[in-house]
């Protein structure tokens, strides 16, 4: 390929990628009245007023509460089930799977609808019990499928190797399998969190009067009120998102497993 | 009840429905280094793991140094087990390999530390306790591997092809490495192998097996010049094997007159055995090959392909020529089925 071209092709993914992100920093940072680009002027004070809206502040705590606690529990429930689907002979293994992958490929607008007809409704849950058994059901296909394949790169010999050793089933597993699956298990929080602090459809027919998620917050507070707070908001999203990973990075060497 | 330190009694191994090993008897002296030699499926690697207590018998019994250990799991065995794999555990330096199921035990930080570091010592590994597995080659992390089993004294090694996965060197070595820790602990070693040179050149004792049953259980003088039945002579390199009939050798090609008289229904004859170059029968060469100290025909006769070695001053024959050649009663082994 001619040089020209592949300049063409990196500066082109460059700005598709990081572009978008750069207009939405400096939208948040104009002094205008009005979400616009290019920004009218540069303050600061769009940025300020995020902390200030009482809704986001409610919205961002249920998303948070939603993403971590969510992704937590599919963990609970995906890590054995990755374990037991990748060990044993379960019958109807193959039926599981597809089951618990079925979030991923139904679209969320039908997972919502059908969440709110035949589960809240029926069952007359609260709101943030419904989003929250509908965030950990739409995280757990990431944590069984990131999870089983880490398992499939350990050989069963070495559990049973421990076991030789005078290790309980249970301290095989603690001892032996969860430090190697750790980077696993890393990068399927990682996927939920995400997964689930940016998921719309479903939580969209799911939230209720004074209980949203951030991201349908956002959408609300744009519908009456069309200021650059949105744009510094989801600036500032993305920078807590480029933190974790950071953090995750320099925690646990992130990289290494991914 | 026999009074031997291993002693399997009448035992039946099945994985769901499949009995892989159906009453097997098998005992194992003290300090014995012992060979499970066979082809792959023929149970050697499931009686293992039934003595490691990994695989618990349908019926019969397990005792170990005196102990009934049928019901007993197998992180209460003591028995130590050398995985093919090597099964380390990846996220370890080899000294934590190595001190793994020490720290299982209540034992104190020194004790773990001297045991582990004569552990590593005992398997020529000092100064690699730092390194993880993915950073040594194979040989070590077999040496690894060995020292974990052996810092436990455990009552029996057990090892799973432990050569297999060498270079021809490393194998020698390896080997060596075998033999020298077993003069020097005196431990019970049962290891299986496919490979019957291995076997031989190893074990005091082989048990080859076919079938989940004892072909034959003998020292690898016996296997190698008594073998009982055509699989053994096979096994231990008797390449050419023909049924007797009345005075006839006999293969489903054609038949030969024997040159004397036996009470025996086969007869065994290994290359090297066979005698090239004079003798009653003719043969056509297929192939030849120079192996060193000897010549590898292969001639294609009435009784069909028989393999033969001829001694290096033998003129060679080329391919397409015929030779004549013998099947001496001298080297026949003759085998009951």
């Amino acid at each position: 390929m001619p040089r020209a071209a592949v300049w063409i092709i990196l500066g082109a993914t460059l700005t598709f990628l990081i572009g978008p992100f750069l207009i939405i920093i400096l939208a948040g940072a104009s002094a205008g009245e009005a979400l616009s680009f290019p920004p009218q002027g540069f303050s600061l004070r769009w940025y300020a007023k995020v902390f200030t809206v009482e809704s986001f502040r409610a919205s961002f705590t249920l998303s948070m509460f939603l993403a971590v606690f969510g992704t937590i529990t599919a963990l609970l429930i995906g890590i054995p089930a990755a374990y037991a689907l990748n060990r044993y002979d379960v019958p109807g293994a193959e039926t599981i799977r597809s089951v618990v992958a079925a979030p991923i490929i139904v679209p969320g607008i039908i997972v919502g609808l059908a969440l709110l007809r035949y589960f809240v409704i029926p069952l007359d849950v609260t709101i943030t019990m419904a989003l929250f058994v509908t965030h950990t059901a739409l995280v757990l296909p990431y944590a069984v499928r990131v999870v089983s394949s880490s398992l499939n790169n350990l050989r069963a010999d070495m559990e049973e190797a421990a076991v030789v050793l005078g290790c309980t089933r249970i301290q095989a597993f603690t001892k032996v399998i969860l430090p190697n699956i750790r980077g696993g298990i890393l990068a399927a929080f990682i996927l939920g969190f995400v997964t689930s602090f940016n998921e719309v459809p479903a939580s969209l027919f799911l939230s209720g009067p004074g209980v949203r998620t951030l991201p349908i917050d956002m959408l609300s507070y744009m519908e009456i009120t069309f200021d650059p707070s949105v744009a510094a908001l989801s600036a500032l999203l993305a920078f807590m998102s480029v933190a974790i990973v950071l953090l995750a990075e320099r925690l646990l060497g992130f990289s290494r497993y991914v | 009840m026999s009074d031997a330190f291993v002693s399997l009694t009448n035992i039946t191994l099945t994985y769901g429905s499949t009995v892989a090993v159906p009453n097997l008897d098998l005992d194992i002296e003290e300090g014995e280094l012992v060979a499970l030699l066979g082809p792959s499926g023929c149970g050697k690697t499931t009686t293992m793991r039934a003595i490691a207590g990994l695989l618990t018998p349908t019926s019969g019994r397990i005792v170990i140094d005196g102990a009934d250990v049928t019901r007993t799991p197998a992180n209460k065995r003591g028995i130590g087990l050398v995985f093919q794999s090597y099964a380390l555990f990846p996220h370890l330096n080899a000294f934590e390999n190595v001190a793994f199921g020490l720290r299982l035990q209540r034992m104190s930080e020194v004790e773990v530390r001297a045991r582990t570091q004569a552990g590593m010592a005992t398997v020529g590994l000092t100064g690699f306790e730092a390194r993880k597995p993915a950073e040594m080659s194979g040989g070590q992390q077999q040496r690894v591997a060995l020292a974990r089993s052996l810092v436990m004294e455990p009552k029996v090694l057990l090892l799973d092809e432990p050569l297999s996965n060498l270079d021809a060197r490393l194998r020698l070595e390896m080997r060596n490495e075998l033999q020298r820790v077993q003069k020097e602990t005196g431990i019970t070693i049962v290891f299986v192998t496919h490979d019957q040179s291995e076997a031989l050149a190893l074990a005091d004792r082989i048990v080859l097996m076919k079938d989940g049953k004892i072909e034959q259980l003998g020292t690898p003088e016996d296997l190698y010049t008594q073998p009982v039945s055509a699989f053994v002579a096979d096994f231990v390199g008797f390449e050419n094997i023909f049924d007797v009939e009345e005075a006839d050798i006999v293969s489903t090609q054609g038949r030969l007159k024997l040159g004397f008289h036996v009470q025996t229904s086969k007869l065994a004859w290994r290359p090297s055995g066979v005698a090239v170059g004079t003798g009653p029968y003719t043969g056509t060469v297929v192939s030849s090959s120079f192996a060193g100290g000897h010549r590898e025909y292969v001639l294609d006769s009435v009784l069909g392909p028989i393999k033969a070695d001829a001694a290096i001053d033998v003129p060679e024959v080329p391919i397409g020529h015929d030779i004549a050649f013998d099947l001496p009663q001298t080297t026949a082994r003759p085998l009951a089925a």
